[in-house]
């Protein structure tokens, strides 16, 4: 049997929310949803897990603030410390309150840096990559579920169809692939 | 699905569905500009080039060409950094600040709010770098080894402060702007019919695809970037006030500025935005979404930031008797009463008075009242930087070397210059890119679109 994949195409997100809800509620894997906007509550019902972005940012973060601190001690205190106006450079942590303010920048530099490289990446949106969206106006006006037959074996594609209809769906795509 | 109260006023007017707010704001960008943005595009251009050349200039013959003097050796250079710096500030502050604080009349403005501050941004880092003289060295801020021995930059230095705070400001708001430009301009890609526009907006959507799991890290990301913008942008205008703060000179040498320059740098933003956001409303026919309730909202902040700046004003002026420091007296009386009198009261009138009539109803909801004040702020705070800085230095410790300052026509054509270029850059964004964050605006419509509301409110009667 040919594998088979089926667009449902909502046009509000509350009606592809019943719809999805529909779907795992029978047992069957939604693949993927395409939306215009972030569709709010829609990550739990179809099983899509917290990422984990956050806490890489504050990973870069840590690195910046370490990188930064490690750095001004090098230029200003270990090879060529300076006696500008009285004050010598003589430790680390006596001159440390002149040193917040690069350190706390250098910090805010490498966390928001690194955070959006890795969302870029983790995402595959870079210059020059293909759109993957099964369809134009999902970036328009209309809210796209994705099944395919291959991750529900149990279920026919009519099945599916017919289960989709029972919600308030605007059209049904199916496709060979 | 989470519903709003009846009484807030909507913030989409009339009725608009998803497929329409695609087409009002992608419409502009597949058609032929109108006659009006060609104009306004010409004028714009022309003073760009006339500053392009008066810079030029000033770079072939060195700093001299300004009319600064060994008294007054910081004027408008340093004037235009800081008020360009501070326009800048509006941009962050709604698109980071309001987002924490879940506000949603953020989204019809934070675009082109965001864009402005990175156009201004750019300006005010223009001046320190021509201000340098040797703009080919100026590499040299950078903690880079040299030929010359390993001597580094002075950490301890507000200047060098400056460098890593603007440095940061500008890359961040930039990549936080095109992370949300990333998804809009993936509809114009999915939209526009015209081979060539698909393939340029396809290479700048970098193949966005919109499903679930890439909209969660959009919003976890737009989260991150506003909680760490938010202390930044913070910090940025309080690093430019330590450029003066910590020297020794009477008038700057103040605890006072950090918040005082800050609050300056928010309420000239949105002035800048509010001048911006009355004309491209106009031609570009957003009356929709730029509603008098978004230009309300504007002038409450406006009013609250205006009123922390001539709290700021007063204070100065009073500790500068309290404290019984002969000098800093002298420098505030200096101010009031000296030479430069004209500045200091226009400061006074453009900032402190002028505001306070935004108390009005009628008048904060008034469209052509708010542009004129819009102008008025920013005049009034290009003033209070000059007041900062050349009255404080003009009458120096020395009375032999009192001096005026008088610019000279590169001054003047500089300036101007940047206010061309930054024209010319907000104009060719209005064009080009979409103008409203199309995907945070139908995030909201059906919660607070006037004709959801209404249907919302009439089920809830019956």
């Amino acid at each position: 049997m040919a594998n088979k994949v089926i667009y449902a195409v909502y046009e509000d997100p509350e009606q592809l929310k019943d719809g999805a809800r529909k779907l795992v509620s029978n047992g069957i894997r939604v693949k993927d949803v395409y939306s215009p906007f972030p569709v709010h509550g829609l990550d739990p019902i179809i099983g899509v897990k917290r990422t984990r972005l956050a806490i890489a940012a504050f990973m870069f973060g840590i690195t910046g603030t370490c990188l930064a601190l490690l750095g001004i001690w090098y230029f200003n205190i270990f090879d060529w410390p300076m006696n500008i106006g009285g004050k010598p450079s003589q430790a680390l942590y006596k001159n440390l309150p002149a040193f917040i303010p690069v350190t706390f920048e250098f910090t805010v530099l490498c966390a928001a840096h690194g955070m959006s490289i890795t969302y870029l990446i983790r995402n595959k949106t870079l210059p020059g990559m293909p759109a993957r969206n099964p369809d134009p106006r999902s970036t328009d006006d209309k809210f796209i579920i994705e099944v395919r037959t291959a991750d529900n074996h149990g279920h026919s594609a009519e099945a599916i169809s017919g289960l989709l209809r029972t919600t308030p769906v605007f059209e049904i795509n199916e496709r060979q692939y | 699905m989470h519903s709003e109260a009846a009484i807030r006023e909507p913030l989409i007017l009339g009725h608009k569905t998803y497929h329409d707010i695609t087409n009002d704001i992608v419409g502009p960008i597949e058609n032929k500009a109108p006659k009006g943005w060609y104009i306004l595009m010409g004028i714009a251009s022309l003073i760009a080039a006339y500053g392009t050349g008066c810079i030029l200039y000033l770079i072939s013959k060195g700093i001299g060409a300004w009319g600064l003097n060994k008294t007054v050796d910081w004027a408008w250079d340093i004037t235009n950094f800081v008020w360009w710096v501070g326009i800048g500030h509006a941009g962050t502050l709604i698109s980071a600040v309001l987002l924490l604080f879940r506000q949603k009349w953020r989204m019809a403005i934070n675009r082109s709010a965001e864009a402005m501050t990175i156009f201004a941004v750019i300006m005010a880092a223009t001046f320190p770098g021509i201000h340098m003289g040797r703009i080919w060295m100026s590499y040299w801020v950078l903690p880079l080894p040299n030929q010359f021995g390993s001597l580094w930059v002075n950490f301890n230095s507000p200047l060098l402060w400056d460098v890593f705070a603007i440095s940061t400001y500008f890359s961040v708001s930039l990549v936080f702007w095109y992370i949300g430009l990333i998804p809009d301009f993936a509809t114009i890609r999915d939209k526009v019919a015209k081979p060539g526009m698909k393939k340029v907006y396809g290479i700048l959507s970098f193949g966005w695809t919109g499903n679930a799991k890439a909209w969660t890290r959009f919003e976890e990301v737009s989260l991150v970037l506003a909680g760490i913008a938010t202390p930044l942008v913070f910090s940025v205008h309080s690093v430019v006030s330590f450029d003066f703060a910590t020297s020794v000179i009477p008038g700057w040498h103040t605890t006072i500025f950090p918040p005082y320059f800050v609050s300056g740098a928010v309420f000239s933003g949105f002035a800048m935005v509010q001048t911006l956001l009355l004309i491209l409303r106009k031609v570009m026919h957003l009356e929709a979404y730029i509603t008098r309730k978004h230009v309300e909202y504007m002038n409450i902040v406006i009013i609250v930031t205006g009123s922390i700046v001539g709290v700021a004003y007063i204070t100065e002026l009073f500790i500068s008797w309290y404290s019984g420091v002969e000098y800093e007296s002298y420098a505030f009386i200096n101010r009031a009463t000296g030479p430069y009198w004209w500045a200091y009261w226009s400061m006074m009138t453009c900032n402190v008075i002028s505001p306070q009539l935004f108390w009005f109803k009628k008048l904060r909801t008034n469209l052509a009242f708010t542009f004129f004040m819009s102008i008025i702020v920013n005049i009034g705070m290009w003033f209070e930087r000059f007041v900062i800085i050349v009255t404080s230095l003009h009458r120096d410790y020395l009375p032999s070397s009192w001096s005026m300052f008088h610019p000279t026509w590169v001054d003047v054509g500089v300036f101007l210059g940047t206010i061309g270029i930054f024209f010319t850059l907000y104009l060719l964004f209005a064009r080009y890119f979409p103008v409203l964050a199309l995907n945070e605006v139908k995030s909201i419509l059906k919660v607070s679109g006037e004709s959801y509301k209404k249907e919302a409110a009439h089920h809830h009667h019956h």
